[in-house]
């Protein structure tokens, strides 16, 4: 391998590493906002009960 | 009880006409073609032989990097003319992918000047100091941006910022045309490209894949930061 060539592929190492950081970082975002969608699922699934009882008749 | 309060949630999402997943497979049909053309198809240039092979994606990187701060430039005048704040989150990501295909381009730039000028950067030319200067203005965006709280007030300063950095892209553009001395190749001219047959072809090809990667991650970087967005904006209104 030439030393044009090495440099070469240096170049294109290089873009494909810096598109694929900036991917990674996007996917681990997201999985955070999927964390959160989760927890906030959950917690409107806790307070369900309460909100949806029936009105019960006295008397 | 809770109090749920009235629906106060944005309407962030704007309806596109081509999908990401059709974005994500164009993008890497074109960059794997560009790929295949600059390694197997395109000849050695008769000047610089192998390294000139970076030329392909260096190029059509910088010029991605200009229609991205482009991009920025109007979705923050559309944003203080409309005050829309879908335009303001819009320049602001546009903005991110020109810095980060602006890294791309000083990273590919500094190996192409270590190979043809045995340097990996020269202070003396008006190009490549001119597209740091550029890239340094766009740095501090977002050192603007996140130094204030997010409101119309933080909207407002950036949208003026990053209009005022396009000025920078046509002086970017033309230093090197207008520089009396320089060793930085010009190969598009007045008189149309330097270079042709599979060479223009492997160029245009490597242009439309950068370009269409740049939307794609656009596209899914808004995407984030509107579900982010909306997320922010439900946790207020349930909690």
């Amino acid at each position: 391998m030439t030393t044009a060539e090495k440099y070469v592929t240096a170049a294109y190492c290089a873009v494909f590493a810096i598109v694929l950081l900036y991917v990674v970082i996007i996917a681990l975002k997201l999985q955070r906002l999927e964390r959160e969608v989760e927890a906030l699922a959950a917690r409107e699934e806790q307070a369900a009960p309460v909100d949806e009882r029936e009105p019960a008749q006295v008397g | 009880m809770r109090s749920r309060g009235p629906a106060t949630i944005l309407p962030l999402v704007r309806p596109y006409r081509i999908s990401l997943p059709a974005l994500a497979a164009a993008s890497f049909a074109l960059v794997t073609l560009a790929l295949a053309l600059v390694f197997f198809v395109v000849p050695n240039d008769a000047d610089q032989g192998f390294s000139q092979r970076i030329f392909y994606f260096h190029v059509s990187i910088a010029l991605t990097a200009y229609a991205c701060f482009g991009l920025g430039a109007w979705k923050a005048l559309v944003h203080l003319w409309r005050r829309d704040p879908r335009a303001d989150l819009e320049s602001y990501v546009a903005v991110h992918q020109g810095l980060i295909f602006g890294s791309l381009v000083l990273v590919t730039g500094s190996i192409w000047a270590k190979i043809s000028w045995g340097h990996w950067w020269l202070w003396s030319e008006n190009q490549l100091v001119l597209f740091l200067v550029l890239f340094l203005f766009y740095a501090a965006y977002f050192m603007l941006r996140f130094s204030l709280d997010p409101g119309p007030q933080r909207a407002n300063m950036s949208a003026v910022y990053a209009l005022f950095g396009v000025v920078l892209i046509p002086v970017s553009f033309l230093a090197i045309r207008l520089a009396q001395r320089f060793i930085h190749p010009v190969v598009f001219t007045r008189h149309g490209p330097s270079f042709g047959g599979w060479m223009l072809v492997a160029y245009c090809v490597a242009q439309a894949a950068m370009l269409v990667l740049a939307y794609t991650l656009y596209r899914v970087e808004l995407s984030g930061k509107r579900l982010d967005a909306k997320l922010r904006e439900l946790r207020e209104v349930l909690v």
